[in-house]
């Protein structure tokens, strides 16, 4: 057996999973480190951007156009729930995880029943391709090469803009920006807004993958949970190394033992890091750091 | 938020034993004192005594069904409402009774009253898991929205392990433990009697028994919250810094609270499983863990009543709708789960009691 197609198919894999969990995580990554907020309805803004990335893409739309209006539709959903909702609950966190899990509980429920058990979906674009004697998609190739562009494009956008400067003073001392006539409540708005965005954008990002169910968004949620629990509040020192970390262990487990115990070596890997490091992998690289 | 009232150091001494305990049934961490309060429990109490006696069976199985989850909730308000930690994975140590139940009796069958053997044996199970799980989390300093990850975690690991157990290979002597649909076969609880064992099959024997059981776990936990355990777990919840402080190893306290919400969650899911004899996965998935929060929450959790009530008047409510749809039963639910975060934080049951209680002092006045 030749060497490349061996070490692309690892690699295949562990870019599928590395992708899966960066994109999954990043909208509620955003939330909770800018936010201190555990957003339970982060499977449904992921749902929200499927189905309005099928939807359109169905009718039509080129599928970029499609995921964009998906993402763009979750970001206003976001927006709205966090002047309705969200915005009394910055000080009860964990009755904020309570209301979003309510919110989860209606738009579940409320999409099956407006919608339907299921929807058509689109079917997954631009064919496969063959490495060696096995074949590979290519749409999951462009999923990595996605994942690798949102992380690029959260960082510029958090240390290269106005906005991400003035977001991160917001997150860091709350009081001060408030003093220096920045309007925190607008930026948390967006910054949730900004999170919901994302979890859309990975709706629209696996919708032409999956089939459309109106409780899709479970399968992303615990994915996601776990990595920005193991990875802590910072996005790019605690996620991206926290989601690489858990694609070689999941990669590593699914191909030996089957997908099961991929999910389950993730579920116990949450329970030790928590227990290990509390703060997370970010906490400690933070403290190694110094 | 009550403030910590200490109770009155001078009364103390004189009570020892037994009439110490009874002295605890009224204390400050429980709302309810005086003759009046009494009259009404033991006209409640009365009144479901007298209950079967004007519904027919399938009523009042039903009513046995409700008793089942009170345990839960119970345990939940403790862990929650009086200690603080945000339990997502009661359901873990209900679902994980509920399967030893049935292992245990399967195996050992149901003669001379081993069934309740293994009620105890499933309920110590519940309890052990949680105590484990407990020192796993608070001796590691993990907190807040923490607790609620990890218990969540370890709900939907046991749900995914025991979804994929389908094969002959899985099995616990002779219980097939039957993967995604569950298990079932198990003898309900049984009471040797002489000339026949009783079976208790849902019915009004059934509830009388579990009718029992929510009175005296409800009057064991009035007392263990008014002791000095109860204070320091409220003392952990107000301020945990200003407990430590004080001297109390408050890691001890939040795994002992721990242990007894995950051994009342056990209690209810052995006897869930004695009840239908069947238990399924999805006992253990995220919309069943979704269930004891929203009794909690909406009934109210800083206060034993309103949890007992609001778990029963939430799951009556519920089941009514259900009638109508489930799908739309759960839409209620969350939006009345929203509304009673935003609207009433401290509970619905709890404020209405509050709110009564005010308006009857002021009348005494």
């Amino acid at each position: 057996m030749e060497f490349f197609p061996a070490s692309f198919s690892i690699f295949y894999q562990f870019g599928n999973a590395f992708a899966f969990l960066v994109i999954s995580c990043a909208g509620l990554a955003v939330i909770f480190g800018m936010m201190g907020i555990i957003n339970l309805a982060h499977g449904e803004f992921i749902m929200c951007g499927a189905y309005v990335t099928a939807s359109t893409a169905r009718a039509g739309l080129p599928l970029p156009l499609a995921i964009a209006c998906g993402a763009l539709t979750a970001a206003l959903v976001g927006m709205v729930l966090e002047r309705t909702v969200i915005r009394h609950l910055y000080h009860r966190p964990l009755d904020s995880i309570i209301a979003t899990w309510g919110i989860s509980l209606i738009a579940t429920q409320a999409v099956l029943i407006l919608l339907g058990p299921s929807m058509s979906g689109t079917g997954t674009p631009l064919g496969s391709t063959l490495v060696g004697e096995r074949s590979y998609s290519i749409y999951r190739l462009v999923l990595f090469a996605s994942a690798v562009g949102l992380l690029g494009g959260l960082y510029l956008l958090f240390y290269r803009t106005r906005f991400g400067v003035i977001a991160r003073a917001t997150i860091q001392r709350p009081e001060m920006a408030r003093a220096l006539g920045v309007d925190t409540r607008r930026v948390y708005g967006l910054t949730f807004g900004l999170g919901a965005g994302l979890a859309g954008l990975a709706g629209g990002l696996y919708a032409p993958t999956m089939t459309m169910v109106p409780t899709m968004g479970a399968t992303f949620i615990v994915e996601s949970f776990v990595t920005v629990v193991v990875g802590g509040a910072d996005i790019f020192l605690g996620a991206a190394p926290a989601a690489a970390i858990l694609a070689v262990i999941k990669a590593a487990l699914t191909a030996w033992y089957g997908q099961l115990f991929g999910q389950i070596g993730l579920l116990v890997a949450v329970i030790v890091v928590i227990r290990v490091m509390p703060g997370g992998l970010s906490a400690f690289i933070k403290r190694w750091q110094r | 938020m009550n403030p910590i009232e200490l109770p009155d150091a001078s009364e103390a001494p004189a009570r020892r034993g037994l009439k110490l305990w009874l002295s605890r049934l009224e204390g400050p961490q429980t709302m309810g004192r005086g003759p009046a309060f009494w009259a009404v429990v033991v006209l409640a109490v009365l009144a479901a005594l007298s209950y079967p006696a004007f519904a027919n069976d399938y009523v009042v199985g039903n009513a046995a069904y409700f008793f089942v989850w009170t345990f839960m909730a119970m345990g939940l308000g403790v862990v929650w409402g009086y200690c603080g930690a945000l339990s997502f994975g009661q359901t873990a140590f209900f679902g994980l009774a509920g399967y030893a139940y049935g292992v245990i009796t399967i195996n050992i069958g149901s003669a001379f009253g081993a069934t309740w053997l293994a009620l105890l044996l499933a309920v110590a199970l519940g309890g052990v898991f949680a105590l484990l799980i407990g020192y796993f989390m608070f001796y590691g300093r993990i907190k807040g929205v923490f607790v609620g990850i990890v218990t969540l975690s370890v709900t939907l690991v046991l749900e995914t392990f025991m979804a994929q157990t389908a094969g002959p290979q899985w099995r616990i002597g002779d219980a097939r433990l039957n993967g995604f649909n569950g298990m079932s076969g198990m003898p309900p609880l049984t009471v040797p009697w002489p000339g026949g064992d009783i079976m208790l099959y849902s019915g009004t024997a059934l509830y009388y028994v579990l009718l029992g059981m929510v009175v005296l776990c409800y009057l064991g936990l009035r007392m263990l919250l008014n002791a000095p355990f109860g204070n320091v777990l409220v003392a952990i919840r107000e301020n945990p810094e200003r407990a430590e402080m004080l001297g109390y190893d408050i890691r001890l306290y939040q795994m002992l609270a721990f242990g007894l919400g995950g051994a009342l969650a056990g209690l209810s899911g052995a006897l869930y499983t004695a009840w239908g004899q069947y238990i399924t996965p999805s006992s253990m998935g995220l919309t069943a863990a979704a269930l004891p929060i929203v009794w909690v929450a909406v009934g109210g959790r800083r206060d034993i009543t309103a949890t007992l009530l609001g778990c029963l008047l939430v799951i009556a409510g519920f089941q009514s709708l259900t009638i109508y749809g489930s799908q739309y039963a759960l839409v209620v639910m969350g939006a009345l789960l929203v509304f009673t975060v935003l609207v009433t934080p401290d509970g619905l049951v709890f404020t209405a009691i509050n709110r009564m209680g005010r308006l009857f002092k002021r009348v005494r006045r």
